[in-house]
């Protein structure tokens, strides 16, 4: 393609410089590499994917884990004691808390006990439990020594669960829902998109009608119409799937506007109709010519496209109509905020939101600096 | 222009079919029909429904005939007698539920949209101009982040904030001397003091999303021979920027509001509910979760229907603004 034609005024190949022989995925990347912000949202993305991979492993406690003692305990911070002291060996620890009850309001309060010391440790032996789903093991990145020990360290909710843990937990199925949404609307974006702008005429405009129509209507009453209409007692696994099924249903006209507006820059493209003159069939024509010089601006749609739907999914969810306990996702975490009286006791219980802005944040700088590299050509 | 206008009309007549026929399958997505639906409630209370009733609404609703009958005789009454059905859990008709809920939600959405545009106009054209600057990262970093915030999470920091610190409460729409009186001017200026913290909370999003619109669209035209040739000509900065690349710039203010408004509405929605605003947001979630379809999917086929009418009227205004629209 562009990157093997030497320019003949050039006298020898060692006058060459990289950038004239780097083929388009290097440039793709180069270009990437200079958005400073994509890089580092592309780094963060990575790592919550990698949290929600070995969630078990990196939260200290399983999620569902009820200490009706500790409701609404609030967040322990580490400390580090470096001597050795009244039969303590130096070390991360945290402290205990004084639980007094209060006799008026039947409530309890935490207060923070500097005398109660509870050692905590990397590698803690905790609850077991099969690292990605196959190793048996029962070690937790962090954890307290003595696993009968409460450590709370971004607090309790209102049944004594951690927040911590269930935050990490519920990345598995707020990423991954993104992740399986995208997925299926890639699919139908594609076929639909790509039908619409690699043949145009009738077929075309339907398909332009129907889009023009589903993005004409607000999806949040839609979603939630077609949502309280799942049956609560199916199992969470296919609330799951329907969930993803009705985000992706309505959220694959962007991509197919994308692929159908670059079928129809590509279209008339020399390169194509060089392949059609020579015999080359529709399908290979596709697959082979158009599809490789557009699937940088798909890839960067698709990461686009993936923090819509943690929205979608975070927002269903808090409304209770999306997926339900005891699934544990960002959304159905943040239910528990819902109350404002609730949050005004516990305000860590917006940990989980933190955690979907962070995520958002870091897919749209991602995509944006795909969308930006996608185009290594233009300057 | 007026055969664009009849062109745009007939594209609306099937977008409008296709939502009512999309609100009929969500009314009848439950199990169990209206009339079942109305016996359990009834004999919950302890009443009795007399069969002369019962077979009188049977007939009304087509309950016993095919599908497309009973869709026919439920679209048929929305539009000749504007008649949307009843509402079990008021046990009044939808039509006297939803009018004064759904106007506040458009007043909310085209606030906002105003409100949008205010905030993006300046900060997408100050952006453009002085890329780059510390100013350009800071209103492009917080776009950002107005994109990554649920709109129902800021609508609870905000709430939270002001339990706390301020010791009120931002939710609701009217002060509570207000919400059963009629109107007036004083409700309405009520009104508009409550307006803020949800034109807020709604606006971030399409304010971020805007804001970097007009700034690409800005720096595009920034460096064209025209501006140069104004600038040689000695036109003040100012008045060569407002006047031309800015007036193309602003094209897609008014084209984007065929998916901004959507949002809006979409939005609105979620707000509401956390804000526990008088709009369309909890009474449907409500109407949802106690499975009062007809209450549920009027909101929705109205919600929708406005939606696309307030576009074809963006799209009009569009046509009328530039001219090239009107011949594409």
């Amino acid at each position: 393609m562009v990157d093997e034609t030497v320019n003949p005024t050039v006298p020898a190949a060692e006058h060459e410089q990289p950038v004239e022989v780097a083929g388009y995925w290097k440039l793709v990347w180069w270009k990437f590499r200079k958005h400073r912000l994509a890089v580092v949202g592309g780094v963060v993305t990575l790592l919550i994917y990698l949290v929600a991979a070995f969630a078990e492993f990196l939260a200290p406690w399983p999620p569902a884990e009820v200490h009706s003692r500790y409701t609404y305990a609030p967040p322990q911070p580490i400390r580090f004691q470096s001597r050795t002291e009244e039969g303590r060996s130096p070390g991360l620890y945290v402290n205990g808390y004084d639980v007094q009850i209060d006799r008026e309001a039947f409530r309890r309060t935490f207060v923070v006990d500097p005398d109660l010391v509870v050692p905590v440790r990397f590698f803690a032996r905790g609850e077991p439990y099969r690292l990605l789903g196959l190793i048996p093991f029962d070690r937790h990145l962090f954890g307290p020594v003595d696993p009968s020990q409460p450590m709370y360290l971004l607090g309790a909710d209102r049944l004594g669960r951690d927040v911590l843990s269930r935050t990490i937990h519920g990345a598995r199925i707020s990423m991954s829902i993104g992740l399986v949404g995208v997925s299926m609307s890639l699919v139908l974006g594609l076929v639909l998109g790509g039908v619409s702008g690699y043949f145009g005429g009738a077929i075309d405009n339907i398909i332009q009608r129907v889009v023009e129509f589903l993005r004409s209507i607000p999806t949040i009453p839609l979603w939630m119409g077609l949502a309280a209409a799942i049956p609560l007692a199916w199992p969470p696994l296919r609330v799951y799937f329907v969930i993803t099924l009705l985000l992706s249903l309505i959220g694959w006209t962007g991509l197919a506007r994308e692929v159908r507006g670059r079928f129809f820059a590509l279209k008339t493209e020399d390169f194509v109709t060089a392949a059609r003159l020579d015999g080359v069939s529709e399908a290979r024509i596709i697959l082979r010519h158009m599809m490789p010089s557009f699937s940088s601006h798909i890839i960067a749609s698709v990461t686009l496209a993936i923090p819509t739907m943690i929205l979608a999914e975070t927002s269903l969810s808090f409304l209770g109509i999306g997926l339900r306990s005891p699934v544990v996702s960002w959304g159905v975490l943040l239910q528990e905020a819902q109350n404002i009286r609730s949050v005004a006791t516990a305000p860590w219980l917006f940990w989980p939101g933190v955690a979907v802005v962070i995520a958002v944040l870091a897919l749209n700088f991602l995509g944006d600096g795909l969308r930006d590299a996608a185009d290594p050509y233009s300057t | 222009m007026l055969a664009y206008l009849v062109r745009r009309l007939l594209y609306m007549i099937p977008t409008l079919i296709a939502i009512s026929i999309v609100s009929f399958f969500i009314i009848q997505l439950p199990p169990g029909d209206y009339l079942s639906t109305l016996v359990a409630n009834l004999a919950a209370q302890g009443d009795q429904i007399d069969s002369a009733r019962l077979t009188a609404l049977r007939d009304r609703f087509g309950l016993d005939q095919p599908i497309w009958v009973q869709y026919w005789k439920w679209i048929s009454g929305i539009v000749f007698y504007g008649d949307f059905g009843h509402s079990f859990e008021w046990n009044r008709p939808v039509s006297q539920l939803i009018w004064q809920r759904l106007g506040l939600t458009f007043v909310l959405s085209f606030s906002t949209l105003i409100f949008t545009w205010a905030i993006s106009l300046p900060t997408g054209i100050f952006s453009a101009v002085r890329k780059y600057s510390v100013p350009d990262y800071v209103a492009t970093f917080l776009g950002f982040i107005g994109l990554a915030i649920p709109n129902f999470l800021l609508a609870l920091v905000l709430m939270y904030v002001s339990f706390k610190y301020f010791n009120q409460s931002v939710g609701g729409l009217f002060s509570p001397q207000y919400i059963e009186a009629p109107w007036s001017w004083s409700k309405a200026v009520d009104l508009l003091a409550h307006l803020w913290v949800p034109m807020i909370v709604l606006g971030t999003a399409g304010t971020a999303g805007l804001i970097r619109i007009m700034r690409a669209n800005l720096l595009d035209d920034l460096h064209k021979p025209y501006v140069e040739t104004a600038r040689a000509k000695g036109l003040s900065e100012r008045r060569l920027l407002l006047k031309y690349p800015v007036r193309v710039a602003l094209n897609p203010f008014v084209s984007t509001v065929g998916w901004v408004l959507p949002d809006l509405v979409s939005g609105a929605a979620i707000v509401s509910i956390v804000l526990s605003l008088p709009t369309t947001g909890p009474l449907l979630l409500r109407a949802l979760n106690s499975q009062d379809m007809y209450l549920a999917g009027s909101f929705i086929m109205m919600l929708s229907v406005l939606t696309v009418v307030g576009t074809f009227i963006s799209d009009l205004l569009l046509a009328w603004l530039d001219p090239r629209i009107r011949y594409r």
